[in-house]
């Protein structure tokens, strides 16, 4: 049965809804190769976006402005792809895929990958434990953890949250062949 | 100087001015691919009582260069015995919205946007 966490965005495609979407099959190249990709991909989601927030005039905030909307994209699909590619269960056939929507006042991600049933599982019980926590403290926690335990677990997400006031939530649908898609979007105000 | 060069990036410390500077793009996969910096920076430490870290050259750090830069103040910050002052620029925005954190981490961290 399928399961959310937070609210997922029904992708729209009326008028005036921009997107766009890459797909990788990870199993096809190794996955230093693939680390690669996730930054040269990262990097063109956030110039492309740039491309619908011209700079009409030469102002410095239009700049800024600009500047603030790239880096928030790559980071955000650069953390999402690299999550993609560590978790994702080459047994299962499923590609990555990434999406960004523009919407009015929004950025969305959809990201999803095929996960194997134990990985979904625990991922599933950081899920609850990120949405139940302050991210604010749980941020701190997991830094201070990390330095005992060499573990970066979440680091990711608590970053988008804390960092980029970023709006997360998650879908799991389970496989006719096992193991789950899970979904992951961000939602970015504009 | 000693200095690591990678896809992208450049770390260098410089120990007669007390200085560690990143540059570039990190985005190595996972804590285990940062250990060489985190040694670099563990190394810098050796016998002083003042460091820089200079980031104002450092265009992208992903979530593992995040863990690696903060489990590095809180070393710092436990030892007690150097203060640690952070360069960043108000140019690169990652910045401006995540350099805080390690200020967090450690209260008298000196944090200096050029």
């Amino acid at each position: 049965m399928r399961e959310d966490f937070g609210l997922i965005r029904e992708i729209e495609h009326g008028h005036g809804t921009e997107s766009l979407v890459l797909s990788f099959w990870p199993g096809r190249v190794s996955l230093k190769q693939r680390w690669r990709n996730n930054g040269l991909s990262a990097d063109f989601l956030g110039d492309y976006v740039t491309t619908f927030f011209p700079l009409e005039d030469d102002a410095p905030s239009a700049r800024d402005r600009q500047s603030e909307i790239r880096g928030a994209v790559s980071y955000v699909a650069n953390e999402l792809l690299e999550n993609a590619m560590k978790f994702h269960d080459n047994s299962i056939a499923e590609p990555i895929t990434i999406r960004l929507s523009l919407e009015d006042t929004h950025i969305v991600f959809h990201e999803s990958n095929g996960i194997g049933t134990a990985a979904a599982d625990a991922f599933r019980a950081f899920i609850v434990r990120l949405r139940a926590a302050d991210p604010g403290e749980l941020y701190l926690q997991q830094l201070e953890h990390n330095a005992l335990t060499d573990s970066g677990a979440g680091l990711g997400f608590l970053t988008m949250i804390n960092d980029y006031d970023a709006d997360l939530a998650w879908r799991f649908e389970p496989l006719a062949d096992g193991g789950a898609r899970v979904t992951t979007q961000v939602s970015i105000k504009l | 100087m000693k200095s690591l060069e990678g896809a992208g990036y450049r770390a260098e410390f410089d120990p007669e001015a007390g200085c560690v500077r990143l540059r570039g793009s990190l985005r190595l996969g996972g804590l285990t691919e940062y250990a060489p910096i985190s040694q670099l920076l563990e190394d810098a430490l050796d016998g002083r009582d003042a460091l820089t870290l200079d980031l104002s050259g450092l265009e992208f750090l992903n979530s593992s260069g995040i863990a690696t830069l903060s489990k590095f103040v809180i070393a710092v910050r436990n030892r007690k015995t150097c203060t640690l002052a952070v360069r960043g620029s108000t140019s690169i925005p990652w910045q401006g919205k995540s350099l805080n954190n390690l200020k967090r981490l450690m209260p008298t961290l000196e944090l200096d946007f050029d």
